[in-house]
């Protein structure tokens, strides 16, 4: 596999400055995204949703909705000819509700109708009877025995654990134990691009379905149980994806049942997109986290033993939770050696809105976490924060708390040295501590580090594929199982298949993915595209190039071993042909000029008893640097500069390398500072870019973007990951850098400006205006 | 109800066009399911997100706040109307493109509408002005830098000529 290039170490394409593929697609609207797409003689779907968070539902008549003109079919549970519910791992949530909803973006009805009007008309005409139940809305007292129950068999969603030594004799051989407990808020994805599809009766009886899908293979599973039909008639076709960040996987099952549903009813092509509101309230979010971390240290600044209990908010559904809080207590000690671990990660049922994946994948929560304690360690031991992590980090060989040894190169010491060092933290970090009193603006500077595993893990089955097909122009189309949703996959590949076979990659055409191209390549999460694509990228050229290569000889009267792959030339020596001549000369004899390269990734392992194994076949580090602003008198805080180291193993394209970090740190500036979802007993309090704050083009400080190059020896030319590591640790050296500044701690996110000013946030009451001050008063 | 629809007399993209809206559409609604014109993005239909940025007599609109009959004697201009022939790129596309500014790319032709009534009203943007014209317009995978770099080298680079015809 790891083939020496022709050129040496030198490529011809990776790791330099391309431009994406689908860039002018993009900038001249030419691009096609999901509500793009439409049909002659389309019908609107609508969606009823439950007005309660948990309710009885007694009754539904929908016949008033059925006697509007313009409707073509009103739909509610008894019209399923399938499965009535879908769920990756606990197949659970109704397509449309019947008996009970859990949550205010439950269905219980869908219509389809000539105009959209129309279809919010009938929706309007649906009379459905409810009898409100109790609503869980605190996940830990969802947990508590005396709770109302969210589903029949209990509200404990997953469990979770990790041993490692003995807890008691780590707490003994402590000289001192600090305990804090840290919150994280729900936060929504905000794709910029709501969910949008549109679905078409198939010819042969089955349904095509176009749109903003993240993981087509889900999608498709979950669109053939209910609608009763074999896998090979479902058809899942990504349309260009305006984002997801983890938004578009397993959310998308509903929308795209519902409107295959409403095709086949019908008959007719049907349309649906999501308004931004109706996006909110229904899709799922990232997990709010509740954890208490109990540390013991030595005097000397060693870790000696961690107890974690982390509660995790898990919503009416459990969407893939139980992978999300796993992926956390496999990292939950932070990229540190710790003898003694003691890791309890549950995730309860509740009424709000359900969680699931989001970048990060359950590592942002547990990242703020670590990374605050460490440095509240760091002040209780009168150590700078930088030195308080060296004497803890993984270094080569160590083992995680997991039991796993790093057999890698580790290089999160050197993360760590480059961001110090660039942002020359500890000098500014001492001075900042003995600032001018008058002046109400203080200044801080943060550090935060982590590792992260690549790929899925022990989560399950993980191999991806990409179809290769050289043109006799030698132009080439390829495609890839895994799905292209703003991060650049399909340029990445593109570029791997380019330095292989020797191609410009502006001879590439990427095609999006599609089911019945493409075997089930798993899902386009994990950060996991660029090593299992790429990968299998490499794989297919290879093949293809085995195949050529003997014609190539030939026709060159040369050695295959002689020829040289590049910029559309195959040379041997100071003969050439162009890859056009030899791939029409293939196709003259006969010789396929289309290869499929499948790679799985490397064994992982796994014990659940006790949380022990090898839980991923390769890890990232990263450091990150932040220095803020804080207005002490109003609680504001200005992001000035940010500084992000990666291991990558090896960039790959260095626009689009950057690209994720600059991405990953907005994301992250805003998980710091601005966003939460906020409901109050299981309703939403918004449900549009009006309350749900993103950061903007005003808020982003300077950025310094610093790449290791670790080599693996597993990844594409020693590629890793970086999508999801760009995000995680933004948040927590913000918010270090806002303790640095203000001399206090806030241990909840996001710090907003009354929780910098105050310590506590303000919350609203239920009642407002006059009722709320009479209440005040009394 | 009333639902009579409205004649209306607009240039959109250069080219002088009649049409009758329904008063209820929204100019994003028109220029969507009316014209076929889906470069313009919608996604949030509350002038938050900028998505729907088009040109309206030389000024950046978010076309989700604009009813269809308020178009009636208004140059328009939307993300189709920006390259001066199908395959060659407007400078300030081209710049998005070299300097890796479009992601996801939903947000790419509000951002590009954006900076073309930028650049009309201020040919060498402060950073302060670039960022505040472009504050309306989200972004939630570029973290904006590479965005700003792009109007940035655009500014530098164009010609007044290439934005002329939005004066119009």
């Amino acid at each position: 596999m790891a083939k020496e290039n022709p050129q040496g170490n030198k490529f011809n394409v990776i790791g330099k400055a391309s431009p994406r593929v689908d860039a002018i697609d993009k900038v001249t609207g030419r691009a096609r995204y999901g509500a793009d797409h439409s049909r002659t003689g389309q019908l609107y779907g609508a969606v009823l949703n439950s007005p309660y968070p948990h309710a009885i539902i007694k009754s539904i008549n929908t016949e008033r909705a059925r006697a509007l003109d313009g409707i073509r079919a009103v739909l509610t549970h008894a019209d399923i000819p399938g499965a009535k519910s879908f769920g990756g791992i606990v197949p659970h949530q109704m397509v449309l509700c019947s008996g009970k909803v859990r949550y205010v973006g439950d269905a219980v009805a869908i219509v389809a109708a000539e105009t959209p009007e129309l279809a919010d008309k009938a929706i309007e005409l649906i009379e459905v009877e409810y009898s409100p139940c109790p609503v869980v809305s605190d996940p830990e007292q969802a947990l508590s025995p005396s709770s109302p129950l969210v589903h029949e068999d209990g509200n404990l969603c997953a469990h979770h654990k990790v041993r490692k030594g003995d807890i008691e004799t780590g707490f003994k051989n402590s000289d001192f134990v600090i305990e804090h407990e840290y919150t994280t808020q729900k936060v929504e994805h905000a794709y910029i691009e709501p969910e949008a599809v549109l679905a078409e009766p198939g010819e042969n009886g089955g349904v095509t379905i176009t749109g903003s899908v993240q993981n087509l293979y889900s999608i498709r599973r979950a669109v053939a149980s209910v609608l009763n039909l074999p896998l090979n008639r479902v058809r899942v076709i990504q349309a260009t994806l305006g984002g997801s960040f983890g938004g578009k996987d397993e959310a998308m099952s509903a929308i795209c049942c519902r409107a295959a549903l409403l095709a086949l009813t019908t008959g007719r092509p049907v349309k649906m997109v999501n308004t931004r509101e109706q996006s909110m309230r229904e899709s799922y979010k990232r997990h709010p986290y509740k954890m208490r971390y109990k540390v013991g240290v030595s005097n000397d600044g060693i870790l000696q033993a961690m107890e974690i209990k982390i509660i995790a908010d898990a919503g009416a559904y459990a969407a893939t939770s139980q992978f999300v809080t796993w992926r956390s207590v496999v990292q939950a000690t932070g990229p540190y050696v710790v003898p003694h671990v003691k890791t309890d990660i549950y995730a309860a049922y509740t009424n709000n809105c359900y969680t699931g994946a989001m970048r990060g994948f359950g590592s942002p929560q547990i990242c703020f976490a670590v990374e605050s304690l460490m440095d509240e360690l760091a002040a209780q031991l009168g150590l700078d924060p930088f030195e308080m992590r060296l004497r803890n980090t993984l270094k080569d060989g160590s083992i995680t708390a997991t039991g796993q040894k790093l057999t890698h190169r580790v290089t999160l010491d050197e993360a760590l040295r480059n961001v110090t060092s660039a942002g020359g933290f500890k000098a500014k970090w001492l001075a900042n501590r003995e600032q001018d009193s008058a002046s109400p603006i203080k200044k801080g500077i943060g550090i935060s580090c982590s590792y992260r595993g690549v790929s899925l893990g022990a989560e399950g089955a993980d191999a991806a594929g990409v179809g290769i097909s050289l043109q006799t122009d030698g132009s080439a189309v390829v495609t890839c199982g895994l799905v292209d949703m703003g991060q650049g996959a399909a340029t990445t590949i593109s570029l791997v298949v380019a330095e292989e076979l020797g191609l410009s990659s502006d001879k590439i055409v990427f095609l999006n993915a599609d089911t019945t191209v493409m075997p089930d390549s798993g899902p386009t999460v994990a950060s996991r595209t660029s090593f299992m694509a790429g990968n299998a990228a490499r794989v297919g050229s290879t093949i293809l190039k085995d195949r050529i290569a003997p014609v190539a000889a030939d026709m060159l009267k040369c050695k295959a071993s002689a020829l040289v792959f590049c910029h559309d030339f195959i040379s041997a020596g100071s003969s050439r042909i162009t890859l056009a001549q030899l791939a029409a000369e293939c196709f003259r004899r006969g010789i396929s000029l289309s290869a499929h390269g499948w790679y799985k990734s490397p064994k992982t392992t796994w014990r659940e008893e006790d949380g022990t194994g090898d839980a991923y076949f390769t890890f990232v580090y990263g450091a990150n640097l932040a220095e803020v602003e804080v207005d002490i008198h109003t609680g504001r805080v200005i992001v000035t500069k940010f500084i992000s180291c990666h291991d990558v193993g090896k960039v790959l394209n260095i626009n689009g390398a950057k690209g994720q970090v600059y991405g990953g740190v907005a994301m992250g500036m805003g998980y710091a500072l601005l966003e939460a979802y906020a409901e109050e007993d299981g309703q939403p309090k918004l449900g549009n870019f009006d309350e749900y704050l993103l950061p903007t083009i005003c808020d982003m400080p300077q950025t310094e973007v610093i790449f290791l190059e670790g080599d693996d020896p597993l990844g594409p030319y020693g590629a890793k990951a970086l999508g999801e590591p760009a995000n995680e640790i933004a948040a927590p050296a913000i918010a270090n850098a806002v303790a640095n500044a203000t001399g206090r701690r806030v241990r909840e996110l996001p710090l907003t400006l009354e929780r910098v000013l105050l310590g506590k946030n303000l919350i609203p009451g239920r009642e407002r205006g006059s009722a709320m001050a009479k209440g005040a008063e009394s | 109800m009333v639902t009579t629809d409205v004649a209306v007399k607009f240039t959109l993209n250069g080219i002088p066009m009649e049409r009758d809206v329904p008063p209820n559409w929204t100019l994003l609604r028109f220029l969507r399911d009316g014209l076929g014109f889906t470069g313009t993005k919608c996604g949030c239909e509350i002038g938050e997100c900028g998505a729907c940025t088009v040109i309206f007599n030389g000024e950046a609109v978010n076309a989700c706040l604009v009813l269809a009959p308020q178009i009636d004697g208004a140059s328009i201009w939307t993300i189709e109307g920006v390259a001066s022939s199908g395959r060659k790129l407007h400078p300030i596309q081209q710049a998005f493109v070299e300097c890796d500014a479009v992601h996801c790319g939903f947000c790419s032709p509000g951002m590009v509408m954006s900076t073309v009534a930028l650049l009309l009203h201020n040919r060498i943007p402060s950073n302060a002005v670039l960022k505040e014209s472009l504050a309306g317009n989200l972004c939630r995978c570029t973290g904006y830098l590479q965005i700003i770099e792009a109007v940035r080298k655009a500014a530098e680079s164009m010609d007044d000529m290439h934005l002329e015809k939005f004066r119009r």
